[in-house]
């Protein structure tokens, strides 16, 4: 073998990267989102039993490592599309196995499909940085740059291509990078390239239909394609989901949450738009008779409109345009609508139009693609009304299945900046699903309190005003104090929509819990002590985590309290089950289950090495170097990733921007660090990666706010520039400690690196759970904090068997 | 043959009939143990919830209907051995048969008389129609999704149940023809309470809808249609949980 195997390592950690985000999406798809991060996140998993595999056949693959690599890559090309297809088949319904916990077994047997894929190419890497020793970070560089490239591929794609059409093409890339494999042997015959190629194109030829995804029967659009008549019209997709179009002409829609029991009139027609199978957002047909959209005088979200006549108007979240057509409806003169997913607004625009009264074209309505806090933090408008709809579904509200998103529409941050876009007594309006017991709207009250306060408003209850019905509530934040007009015609809407007053400014307890009517009147009490002398008292002693959110800790669905566990699990056959929330109990079972997974997948074979001569410090210290470097690269990676979410404004381009610059930049690190290794000594040259990184990552707590609130109005590209300038002197020291350890252990204890490559896999899937779960409770800056500690501790294990000829 | 020896014949052969008879039944309904210890469990749960469902115990007519109904021939048969746990379960078509716990606090809670006409909406796989027939005069159930209704007609009808009339098509607007009822069943909850249902419902009548999940009820949303007219709901957990500490 005479080549690095560069390229084919830069393939195929292209392809695996591009893979994983592919299965996320795809089991986006079929599920729902929280479990596909956890059927992934086990899948990496596989990088961590390539570390065991590795290290107990290392006698029997170091004299074959040629065709041990070629062949690993090339069962990665093949497992890909095959593993996926077996998975398919497999039938597993997250919320059945509360009640069937035998479906574990057919969980069980996914992860393992799915990690076949990752443990072939892991083997490849892991004996390639085994095998070529010092040349390491060679290797290491090609992992990380194609790793970096990978991500942002994959998310190009995806804005052309449907998900499951991807995989074949990443079964092709595959296998071109065994291709390269051989190339790089000069084993590269015509045989061997057509056979490969032809093995390349043969998912190609399997019908599409195999790779479709075989959606769970219980998310919203299949139960709606149940009903007769009803029929998908068209379905477009990106990276931000696969948008539905599904017209019911025979058994129409009729979207319209929060209506009250007293109306006598009906929605009118509707298409409904599902994101990966969820929802709907609704398209409402406005054929100009005003007749036809009386139902919403009769929806809580109309509240606003009966208070005051409103001239200019922001919709944060316009989706199919309903909102837009209710502020219509009472004369707003000028309607700005935010709108994420230009897909959504391109169907509404052009090709609903007719159907949607060409909503998004009158003069009257501005539309603006972006991400909402983006513009509200460019807006330099004044509006006397700012209208946050609901959007998502209630069935997930109601599950708890957004518990682990990150959510910057609903902090205290967010509602200063939309309170600082209000004119002149201007409101807020926040549509949320109520859920029993108070959770969602407890904690927007708590959060609307802190962000009056932080406003300097001395009497923040003087500015609220919440309304609920059975299934929805509402909660008005005005820029000066209710007036007792604005009072009393909130009473009247209510009372003549039998909905329930929760609060006003100097609300008697009588007047709450009339018409809808709970145990007790939670809703009111709760916002009552929210809003009095001592709210921390009761978010303390409330059983759900109802504390205000922050854009250092967005988990606005979040609402676990561990406290309150027993008790439910204690009321499981009672009916108990709902009170748990799905999402962050996923999250702890993917933690667990990764830590047991690691534990044996580290142990097997500290057990083999246990027989070499291998000191048991020198492995102590090599297993905390390797899990502190993985657990910190993740947590640095995961933090810093939210942070620019929020400074681009936009999931999608964020993620590919910041994990591309990461590892591209990680990667040249990697490269760099080799020859500055040869003049300093590997130590040496780790003692500078720890300090540069813990300088900068100090520093940027610091500083990132204000540099980016100084340059948050400047357009998207420049932003972008901002962010590989701050990503970049980051991501490059954070490139070099892997592989300098790496070339250390080379020199005396080179049968460890398999293990340490494990180890470090191990540690980079348990440490995304456990970033996520210290973020829910104590925030991104703690997350920041705890992984510069981590690289302390790391550069203070630097494995102690190799410092004399580290030192060198 | 002695007089004596064909009083022993006779004895004889009612022995054998009345073991027969109860070997058939047992055979006949081999079920019948799970079923009781089925209600049995619900009766206790009931007990625990009592302080919110403001009753120590759900009203005989329900338990004995809940005793009454094979629920092992409402779930497919790959399953039906696991019919009497306490759960909900998969019968196809993206569908579930609801918790026995639910429906017999839902059944309880619309309080049924036995003159009384009730409307379901969303049949599903029949069971909770066929509760429903045990304690009322008439049931009405609309089914929306075609094969789930053409499974569960005639189901219910060799079970007997000949006082539930199905019918497949959209639950929105009610069973005019039949209205008004004493009381409503919505199956599952839809994005809100349409206003026909409402209108069908007699004064003093109650309509009542799950909301939740197809296999978690999160909550009991109960629509009162005061004798004035004037429409209240009242939502009640199904389970005794405050959300205070030292809340009670």
């Amino acid at each position: 073998m005479t080549a690095l195997p560069r390229v084919s390592i830069l393939l195929a950690s292209a392809t695996g990267v591009a893979y994983e985000i592919l299965l996320i999406r795809l089991f986006s798809i079929v599920q729902w989102h929280h479990f596909a991060y956890m059927i992934i996140s086990l899948a990496l998993l596989g990088y961590g039993a390539s570390g065991a595999f590795l290290s107990l056949t290392r006698p029997w693959w170091k004299n074959r490592f040629g065709s041990f690599f070629f062949f690993n890559l090339l069962l990665f090309a093949v497992s890909m599309p095959a593993c996926y297809l077996l998975a398919q088949n497999i039938s597993f319904h997250p919320e059945e196995m509360f009640w069937h916990p035998a479906l574990l077994v057919n969980l069980l047997a996914i992860y393992l499909l799915l990690a076949l894929p990752f443990f072939f190419l892991a083997n490849a890497i892991g004996a390639a940085l085994s095998h070529y020793r010092e040349l390491g970070p060679g290797i290491y560089a090609a992992d990380l740059v194609g790793a970096g490239l990978g991500a942002l591929g994959i998310i190009m794609l995806l804005f052309i291509l449907r998900p499951q059409h991807v995989l074949p093409l990443l079964s092709t890339l595959g296998a071109i990078s065994a291709l390269a494999a051989l190339c790089e042997q000069h084993r590269c015959t015509r045989p061997a390239v057509v056979l490969l190629l032809g093995m390349g194109m043969l998912p190609w030829l399997v019908p599409g239909s195999w790779f479709e995804p075989a959606i769970s029967p219980y998310k919203g659009l299949q139960q709606t394609l149940r009903i007769t008549g009803t029929r998908i019209l068209e379905e477009v997709s990106s990276p931000l989901g696969v948008l539905s179009v599904l017209e019911s002409p025979r058994v129409p829609l009729r979207h319209a949450p929060g209506m009250s029991l007293k109306t006598t009139s009906e929605p009118p027609e509707q298409i409904g738009l599902f994101t990966d199978s969820e929802g709907p957002s609704v398209i409402v047909r406005d054929n100009g008779n005003p007749d036809a959209l009386e139902y919403f005088d009769q929806l809580t979200s109309s509240l606003p409109y009966f208070l005051k006549q409103h001239g200019q108007v922001l919709i944060l979240g316009a989706g199919g345009g309903s909102s837009v057509l209710q502020a219509l409806r009472y004369g707003v003169q000028s309607v700005d609508a935010v709108e994420l997913n230009p897909q959504v607004v391109d169907m509404v625009r052009n090709r609903y139009a007719d159907f949607s009264g060409d909503i998004y074209n009158r003069p009257e309505v501005q539309i603006h693609i972006g991400e909402a806090r983006g513009y509200s933090a460019r807006s330099e408008k004044r509006y006397s009304l700012v209208q946050l709809p609901m959007l998502d579904g209630s069935g997930a509200a109601s599950a708890g299945l957004h518990a682990l998103n990150e959510n910057y529409l609903y902090t205290v941050e967010a509602l200063g900046d939309y309170y600082n876009l209000l004119a002149e007594s201007g409101y807020i309006s926040i549509g949320r699903w109520v859920r029993l017991p108070p959770r969602d709207t407890l904690k927007m009250v708590a959060t609307a309190a802190q962000a009056l306060a932080n406003q300097n408003i001395s009497e923040p209850e003087r500015h609220l005003l919440l309304i609920r019905d059975w299934q929805t509530s509402l909660l008005l934040i005005k820029q000066s104090p209710f007036s007792k007009s604005e009072i009393e015609l909130a009473r009247r809407f209510c009372k003549n929509r039998n909905f329930d007053l929760v609060f006003y400014p100097g609300m008697p307890d009588g007047e709450a819990n009339r018409y809808n009517i709970l145990a007790a009147p939670y809703f009111h009490h709760g916002t009552t002590e929210l809003l009095g002398s001592n709210p921390d008292a009761f978010i303390s002693e409330y059983k759900f985590d109802i504390r205000p959110t922050t854009d250092n800790r967005p988990y606005f669905s979040h609402f676990f309290k561990w406290r309150t566990l027993p008790e439910i699990l204690q009321l499981a056959d009672q009916g108990g089950m709902p009170l748990l929330e799905s999402g962050y109990l996923v999250l702890i079972a993917t933690l667990l289950q990764a830590l047991a997974a690691s534990v044996v997948l580290i142990l097997i074979p500290l057990w083999f090495l246990g027989q070499k001569k291998s000191a048991a410090n020198s492995k102590a210290s090599v297993f905390i170097y390797f899990a502190a470097i993985g657990m910190a690269f993740m947590f640095l990676e995961m933090a810093y990733i939210q942070r620019f979410i929020q400074y681009l404004h936009h999931p999608i381009y964020a993620v590919a921007v910041v994990l591309c610059s990461f590892l591209v930049f990680a990667g040249a690190g990697s490269a760099y660090s080799q020859r500055l290794a040869s003049r300093l000594g590997n130590r040496k040259t780790v003692a500078i990666a720890v300090i540069a990184i813990a300088l900068t990552g100090g520093a940027y707590l610091v500083l990132l706010d204000p540099v980016f609130q100084y340059t948050i109005t400047l357009n998207d590209p420049s932003r972008i520039v901002i962010s590989l300038a701050l990503i970049a002197p980051l991501a490059f020291f954070m490139g070099m400690p892997f592989p300098m350890a790496l070339a250390s252990l080379s020199r005396n204890s080179a049968e460890q690196i398999p293990w340490a490559w494990g180890v470090n896999g191990c540690a980079s899937v348990v440490s995304a759970v456990l970033a996520t779960l210290t973020a829910i409770h104590l925030g991104f800056n703690l997350v920041v904090l705890i992984s510069l500690g981590m690289y302390a501790v790391a550069y203070a294990s630097f494995p102690a068997i190799s410092d004399k000829m580290a030192s060198r | 043959m002695s007089r004596h020896t064909i009083h022993k014949l006779i004895l004889l052969a009612v022995a054998i009939a009345i073991l027969l008879l109860i070997y058939q039944s047992a055979a006949g309904d081999p079920y019948s143990a799970d079923r009781h210890r089925m209600v049995r469990s619900i009766e206790a749960e009931v007990r625990e919830t009592s302080v919110y469902l403001d009753k120590e115990a759900l009203d005989p007519r329900v338990i004995l209907a809940m005793k009454a109904v094979p629920r092992d021939r409402f779930v497919p048969a790959g399953i039906r051995d696991q019919a009497y746990e306490n759960r909900p379960l998969p019968i196809g078509h993206g569908q579930t048969i609801s918790q026995p716990y639910i429906v017999a606090i839902m059944t309880d809670m619309i309080k049924p008389g036995p003159g009384d006409r009730v409307l379901e909406i969303g049949t599903g796989s029949g069971y909770q129609a066929a509760i429903l027939g045990q304690l009322v005069d008439k049931v009405y159930t609309i089914e929306i999704i075609r094969e789930l209704g053409e499974i569960a007609a005639p189901r219910l009808k060799d079970l007997g149940y000949h006082n539930i009339v199905t019918k497949i098509g959209d639950g929105y607007y009610g069973w005019e023809d039949e209205a008004p009822f004493d009381s409503i069943v919505v199956t599952a909850a839809a994005s809100h309470i349409p206003p026909p249902l409402i209108k069908q419902l007699k004064p003093g009548g109650r309509m009542i809808i799950p909301v939740g999940s197809r296999f978690m009820a999160q909550q009991l949303v109960i629509v009162e249609k005061e004798t004035s007219g004037n429409v209240i709901t009242r939502q009640v957990l199904p389970v005794r949980f405050v959300p205070l500490t030292g809340e009670h």
